[in-house]
């Protein structure tokens, strides 16, 4: 690495993901040397490795303006809008070694190409357009305020890049969750006016395995995505419309949401003991009696009184405060 | 230092439940110190980012009313749970930001004679020691250097994403590239570990509906830190603790190897190198074996 030019350009060495589906068992990494320029682009940057160094080197690209979406991949592991971002930059934080891979090296096709599928299938199954009886004549237009507009104006800015999916935890340790692209697709047309499905939609987010309650809150979608939509907080927003219309199952990952206010109202904390056999049902209990005996063993739970338990959780001062501000405060009912 | 640092404590539950070697831990070093703490005991459950899934405007207000204590008091919050971190950040921001979310919050709080200003800030103590005491002070503080160990420093996500929430509270870090907990085992003079899932998820929140993946990164993320050589590892969040620490077992066989792994709380391992004693470190509270940890730090 040297710094020529006052800092202007810097002499780099790229690490890039090679692998062709077709031809390769295993994939490999290859290196190229270039002089970068502090305005260049990562996409410049893929450029030049074809151009300069290797025709055979194959990615998506397409607008070149941050709006197809063509071209996410991950640098040094984060997800990255090739012709949005900046190359100083991130050679600044990753102390001049990049690695160019895929969006996911698990679906990849040639080089940074992956096979989408399935988030295009993810995406298919929110149902993400308006549903709605449509007048094939209409004699107005349909009018929308500012304020129902801007319900879903950022979740619309979704180029469908699959940064935040591809980002996504959840989905790699279960693939059949529906991941933060879709649930924010989910989101934009359930808050839509003229959608109708709002029900149906909500009951598909719903879904115990692959909807939002499989969300494990790690917060990559936010930081991943290109448009800054926050898809986790769209997600959150779905889990309360749930509730809101009245389609949340009663199942062990509801109560857990709702039973956090069972110790609130009693302790002002959250009972540990008790939202376990709460959301589990004693039944569910079982499952979690070695756990619980280790951590008997370690003094992990307390027996204040003797009994583990019982009288095991201090109180919160003026905890009156938190039961009164429960009572006037809650919205939501499971 | 000129002059006395002092905040206020939100523990938040697990602090005061099944974690409570998080507490005296946290306690120890900052009499070590001399960190000044009050701890806000009439500070509720965060929600724990559960709450706000079933009723986000609630989330809010019981959120707000932790902070108007810290408020009264004139102090900066400092947090020991990751998500007691994002959730009373969150609550910061939202009522920072809208006025009319704020006004709603205000009418509720007034019932209970409280009023939410935002004159408080909130953070991590990790942040807090790092900061605002300084590493180099802390440096010079170390009795017992943890040179015998390798330490793999495992962040958690919720004091470091979304970035731009906590920016103007975690020193800017990078979630791509952390280095706060790194710099801080290094002041130890421990031996940080560089592994890939250290600002990664621990599967925590889904630890009742959807178990299996909770396992699954909870198991990633320590076979990791263990094929990088760690002896032990560390976090700044109590739930990542309560995940790794708790359910090795059931991670081991769910990722097909056997883990063996100490997770300490970050104020834990400062008190272990600031000469804290074995009771307030409280490393006999932990479900997989770690006293051993006390008397090899003690003998290097």
């Amino acid at each position: 690495m040297s710094e020529t030019k006052a800092g202007q350009t810097r002499k780099v060495t790229i690490k890039a993901f090679r692998f062709n589906a077709e031809t390769d068992y295993l994939p490999s990494y290859r290196s190229y040397t270039m002089e970068v320029g502090k305005d260049e682009l990562i996409l410049d940057l893929l450029n030049r490795i074809k151009w300069e160094h290797d025709g055979s080197f194959s990615y998506r690209r397409s607008c070149r303006h941050g709006i197809c979406g063509a071209c996410a991949i991950k640098v040094n592991g984060k997800a990255t809008l090739a012709c949005k971002q900046n190359a100083m930059e991130l050679l600044d934080l990753f102390n001049n070694e990049l690695v160019f891979e895929p969006s996911s090296t698990k679906r990849a096709v040639k080089d940074m190409i992956i096979d989408k599928s399935d988030f295009w299938e993810k995406h298919a199954a929110v149902k993400p357009y308006v549903v709605a009886d449509v007048d094939p004549h209409p004699e107005h237009e349909t009018k929308q305020s500012i304020e129902e507009f801007n319900k879903f104006l950022d979740s619309d800015l979704c180029i469908q890049c699959g940064a935040c999916h591809y980002s996504c935890p959840a989905l790699e340790a279960n693939p059949d969750y529906l991941g933060p692209a879709a649930l924010n697709a989910a989101y934009r047309f359930t808050v839509d006016t003229r959608d109708e499905a709002t029900k149906e939609r909500l009951k598909i987010t719903a879904q115990s395995g692959s909807g939002v309650w499989d969300c494990v809150k790690c917060y990559e979608c936010a930081e991943a995505c290109p448009k800054e939509i926050n898809p986790i907080e769209k997600i959150t927003k779905l889990h309360n419309l749930q509730f809101e219309h009245k389609v949340a199952p009663n199942n062990v990952a509801t109560r857990h949401a709702e039973g956090f206010l069972r110790g609130m109202k009693r302790y002002g904390y959250l009972d540990e003991a008790d939202i376990v056999t709460y959301s589990e049902g004693y039944l569910g209990m079982y499952k979690h009696l070695k756990t619980a005996m280790k951590m008997m063993k370690s003094g992990k739970i307390h027996w204040h009184s003797g009994i583990p338990f019982i009288n095991s959780i201090p109180k919160i001062k003026n905890l009156d405060e938190v039961k009164k501000l429960i009572k006037i405060s809650q919205t939501h009912k499971l | 230092m000129s002059k006395q640092l002092h905040y206020a404590l939100f523990t938040g539950c697990t602090a005061k439940q099944s974690t409570p070697e998080l507490l005296s831990s946290t306690l120890a070093v900052a009499d070590k110190l001399g960190i000044k703490i009050t701890i806000l005991e009439e500070a509720s459950c965060c929600g724990a980012s559960h709450l706000q899934d079933f009723d986000e405007f609630l989330a809010h207000v019981l959120n707000a009313r932790n902070i108007c204590y810290a408020e009264k008091l004139g102090l900066t919050m400092i947090t020991i749970c990751n998500t007691c971190q994002l959730n009373s950040a969150m609550t910061k921001h939202a009522l920072d930001t809208n006025p009319e979310l704020k006004a709603r919050v205000n009418e509720k709080l007034a019932e209970v004679g409280l009023e939410y200003k935002g004159t408080s800030q909130i953070k991590h103590f990790l942040y807090a020691l790092i900061d605002d005491y300084g590493l180099e002070n802390i440096r010079e503080k170390v009795t017992t250097p943890l040179s015998a160990f390798n330490i793999a420093p495992f962040y958690g996500c919720h004091n470091i994403r979304p970035s731009e929430l906590h920016s103007s509270s975690n020193g800017g870090e990078n979630p791509y590239k952390p280095t706060s907990l790194d710099s801080l085992i290094d002041a130890l003079e421990g031996k940080p570990v560089d592994y890939n899932h250290k600002n990664k998820c621990c599967g925590f929140h889904v630890e009742l509906q959807a178990n299996h993946t909770s396992e699954v990164l909870a198991g990633n993320a320590m076979v990791d830190a263990i094929d990088n050589n760690a002896d032990l590892m560390v976090t700044p969040c109590p739930l990542c603790h309560l995940k790794m620490d708790t359910y090795q077992d059931s991670v081991g066989k769910v990722i097909g190897r056997d883990i063996e792994l100490p997770v300490l709380h970050m104020p834990q391992m400062v008190a272990l190198a600031l000469g804290c004693s074995e009771k307030e470190i409280g490393l006999n509270f932990h479900v997989q074996k770690a006293t051993h940890i006390f008397s090899e730090a003690k003998r290097a």
